[in-house]
């Protein structure tokens, strides 16, 4: 397999505009003659299929949802990062660059991280134009934020609601094209193939969840903005309907899968409180701004928190980086919170969380004050457990989150399939083994609004419109072998729901490739994944027909992706013997615990090409340059 | 805690429904709405039965995939929460309870539980945002907002899209769902330029679609998991009037 990352020539900081100038253009009069599809119609889908079709494609756009302003970006709290440099107090393009390849762990390419800096300035002039209501000082100036760990206030925020604000944007200017008829909405239509035809993308088929009909849609280019994968652990933070099944179907088509192992544990969710749960619920990290985590310093103490006198507490991770202290990225607050749990200092009925404590924050600043910056976070979390925060401390603990993981894309975003495109959370470009709180809205942003619809262009300058049509036998096949494997779920009729094995299967995942991973327990994995795909497709009651809407058929066969897609996520885990971000190997760590990079042997991309279900897929690299920020252990003590 | 529930179950649109009773056994008060179902289904599904068809997704209450009528109230008895937040411990071991889809005209049942909403989408195409390219956009600091016309803003546009209103609504009215988004946008300088088009083209829609008028009863509050006010009606009202009396007329292209 051939890898060009296609990265410009010239300066950092000219590279993209520089390409803007070399990339072709297509005639205004020929891009109504293009077909777009685009799947998906989160921030990136949406943003996507809005600007091309005000360039003038004609874009179809496809979600599974009953409306486009559906998509999980919507759940999205804290904030979306920009360079505006609006406090004054030194942010630059430059740093937010600089912070996202470190805070990555340098397994990221800086040329695409540098456009998304720069991206990042035009995103928040762009929503606000939409009316998108960012926080604002008393003035009526944008208000920011210091969030994740960043040292500067760069973060724009829409009180707990920052991804549904910025999604509604997208939406609503994409609904704005539908009126104008260059976006034409297909609702309710999961995407199961895509069609390769003479090696390049050419359609995909769907199936529409009312009816059940199988369909075949004919483009010139298809986009995929289909999300993450953290819903492979069954519990995680992601809706319920997040799935894999359109980037692995996509694989399995010839489309290149980049470190699928980077998948990111949130340090603030609320634990779990029962077996029967299905999804948790994230407390927007902002909440570490204020609230300090502590555990009892005596494992086992299960005296109330109002009990346990100061001495008596361990601020760890104050203790262990007295610089960040209870603002350490991601990764490092939810290794930390583990380790806490498992030597027994776990607290609350499971003895699963560790305590998040307002009770300084709002000795020093007044409950007003706290009110003011988190008083729907509060809400929502008393909502949940039927406890108060302002007197009682949350109980939070990590969950799968987010995946920098995805689709292989260079730097047009376009997949190792001429004319298959994948941005947002579904590729695997910017975020490298970790992604630093309020840059996922950023990066679908910066995909969909300023980059995709160039680069697409781009590629549709060199494609005849049209050509094929849905009865080329490349979409005859593929309507029929979506058919078939519906057929098969349908007809197995076993003794297992889909969720039993969903659940299962995240409950494995979790154990042995979820926070830390080890070669034994990957290897055990690897060993136990066959088995229960197998039992999977023996065993499993898919109730109902194909012919209506089915919510148990959808779920099976996402579960059955999953299933497969399982595999590649624990080779990855396996083959990359070195811990970085995300990815934490117990072989691999400082004397201090903290993870520990191999950049003489791992300095790359994890490529990963295809070669049959249950069979070792074939691992590329993509060797990773640092020109500009040269690598350092992190330190954030 | 046990529950009897009596669930409206209807196989395709526009065919004929009716309440189905089951047991919800051993429910934990800790458990969502949504989970209690889930575990209803689960049993549904290994007895070979066909489980319970409903809409959802965050599972935390703000993309507005889920709702549905629990003893005749959207969401359920409690308030600013969505079915999904909605927890058990609201209820009482024993009770019975009746759960529905949304009831209205605009919004065709699919089955069991779901709705079709597309009426919204069709409502916000008419007129529901503000017409700016991608890249043609000023410096985000170039126009101050007011921060009390920023925070009046605010609270219109965290509505998320449920239907609720309708389903509360005795004339299944779309009229808050209609002003939250007019209202959001007309509190903003940015929304100015289109605002008395948008009144008249967003209310047109509303009545094209079969939701009824409103008449002020005030139930979409109530129901309102977000908590938006009915003065976004009166809002919107005064605006359709102004647009009105300045000659502003309705554009069928």
């Amino acid at each position: 397999m051939e890898l060009d990352a296609k990265i410009p020539s010239g300066p950092l900081a000219d590279k993209w505009d520089l390409h803007r100038f070399e990339m072709k253009l297509v005639n205004p009069a020929n891009k109504r003659k293009h077909q777009v599809i685009v799947v998906g119609t989160g921030l990136a889908g949406a943003s996507a299929a809005a600007t091309m079709g005000e360039l003038g494609y004609r874009v179809h756009a496809f979600t599974f949802h009953d409306s486009a302003r559906r998509a999980h970006s919507i759940a999205a709290q804290g904030g979306i990062n920009a360079a505006k440099n609006y406090q004054g107090d030194g942010d630059s393009i430059y740093r937010l660059f600089h912070d996202t390849v470190k805070g990555g762990d340098f397994r990221s390419r800086e040329a695409n991280v540098y456009r998304l800096a720069q991206l990042s300035l035009n995103i928040i002039d762009q929503a606000v134009a939409q009316g998108v209501p960012f926080a604002r000082e008393y003035g009526g100036y944008l208000g920011n934020r210091s969030f994740g760990g960043a040292q500067v206030s760069r973060t724009f925020y829409a009180r707990g609601q920052t991804g549904q604000q910025l999604l509604l944007g997208a939406y609503q200017a994409m609904e704005r094209q539908v009126a104008a008829g260059t976006v034409i909405p297909h609702l309710r239509k999961e995407m199961l193939d895509v069609v390769v035809i003479d090696g390049a993308a050419r359609g995909i088929i769907t199936r529409d969840l009312g009816t059940g009909k199988i369909e075949a849609h004919v483009a010139d280019a298809v986009v995929l903005a289909t999300g993450g994968y953290s819903n492979a652990f069954f519990l995680s933070t992601n809706a319920m309907g997040c799935n894999v099944t359109a980037s692995w179907r996509a694989h399995k088509r010839g489309a290149a899968f980049a470190n699928p192992c980077f998948t990111q544990i949130h340090p603030t969710c609320i634990p779990q409180s029962g077996e029967y749960q299905s999804k948790l619920t994230l407390m927007s990290e902002s909440l570490r701004n204020d609230g300090r985590i502590w555990v009892p310093v005596r494992a086992g103490d299960s005296r109330p928190p109002h009990e346990i006198p100061d001495a008596e507490r361990d601020y760890y991770l104050e203790r262990f980086y007295p610089s960040f202290g209870n603002l350490t990225p991601r990764d490092i607050a939810s290794r930390r919170a583990k380790e806490m749990v498992d030597a027994g200092h776990g607290v609350g009925p499971g003895r699963n969380g560790v305590y998040l404590d307002f009770r300084d924050a709002i000795q020093r600043l007044g409950k007003k004050a706290i009110s003011e910056r988190y008083s729907n976070l509060f809400a929502m979390y008393e909502k949940i457990t039927g406890e108060d925060p302002y007197t009682v401390p949350m109980r939070i603990y990590p969950a799968p989150h987010y995946t920098m993981g995805g689709l292989w894309v260079d730097y047009n975003l376009m997949t190792t399939v001429p004319g298959l495109f994948a941005i947002g959370e579904a590729n695997f470009s910017d975020h490298g083994a970790n992604r630093l709180g309020a840059s996922a809205l950023m990066q679908g942003l910066a995909d969909g609004y300023f980059i995709v619809p160039l680069t697409v262009g781009n590629h549709l300058a060199e494609v005849a419109p049209g050509g094929v049509d849905a009865d080329h036998p490349a979409f005859r096949d593929g309507v029929r072998e979506v058919e078939e494997v519906q057929e098969r779920l349908l007809a197995v009729n076993g003794n297992r729901t889909v969720d039993s094995f969903h659940q299962e299967l995240g409950r494995l995942l979790w154990d042995l490739c979820g926070m830390s991973r080890s070669e034994a327990g990957l290897k055990e994995a690897l060993a136990k994944l066959p088995e229960l795909r197998e039992s999977f497709w023996r065993d499993v009651r898919v109730p109902g027909s194909g012919d209506n809407l089915n919510q148990s058929l959808e779920k099976a066969g996402r579960v059955a992706d999953f299933l497969e897609f399982a595999e590649l996520l624990c080779w990855d885990a396996l083959e990359r013997d070195e811990s970085c971000g995300a990815h934490y190997r117990e072989e691999h760590t400082t004397p201090e615990g903290e993870a520990l990079r191999d950049d003489e042997r791992f300095s790359h991309g994890a490529v990963w090409e295809f070669s049959g279900v249950g069979h070792k897929p074939a691992r590329h690299r993509e060797e990773l340059i640092f020109e500009h920020v040269p690598p350092s252990q992190r330190s954030y003590k | 805690m046990d529950f009897t529930l009596h669930v409206w179950r209807q196989g395709t649109p526009g065919s004929k429904g009716d309440f189905e009773t089951y047991q919800a056994k051993n429910v934990a008060p800790s458990m969502s709405f949504l989970d209690m179902l889930d575990l209803v289904n689960e049993e549904l599904t290994r007895d070979g039965g066909d489980p319970i068809a409903f809409e959802h997704d965050c599972r935390e209450g703000i993309c507005g995939s889920c709702g549905m009528m629990v003893n005749g109230m959207a969401h359920g008895p409690e308030d600013l929460v969505t079915v999904c937040q909605l927890h058990m411990r609201s209820f009482s071991d024993g009770d019975e309870l009746w759960i529905e889809p949304w009831r209205a005209d605009a919004f065709p049942v699919m089955r069991d539980l779901v709705v079709d909403r597309n009426a919204f989408d069709r409502i916000i195409e008419s007129g529901g945002y503000i017409s700016v390219r991608t890249g043609s956009a000023p410096d985000a600091n170039a126009v101050p907002v007011p921060k009390p016309d920023a925070d009046k803003a605010f609270d219109a546009a965290a509505c998320i899209g449920c239907g609720a209103c309708v389903a509360a609504c005795p004339n299944a009215s779309a009229m808050l769902f209609t002003a939250a988004k007019a209202g959001h946008l007309s509190y903003l300088p940015q929304g100015q330029p289109e605002r008395y088009e948008r009144a008249i083209q967003m209310v047109h829609q509303h009545d094209e679609e079969g939701f009824g008028n409103c008449t002020n009863h005030g139930a979409c509050q109530e129901a309102c998991p977000k908590g938006i006010s009915v003065d976004y009606i009166s809002r919107l009202n005064r605006d359709v009037l102004r647009a009105r009396l300045a000659g502003v007329a309705f554009d069928s292209t």
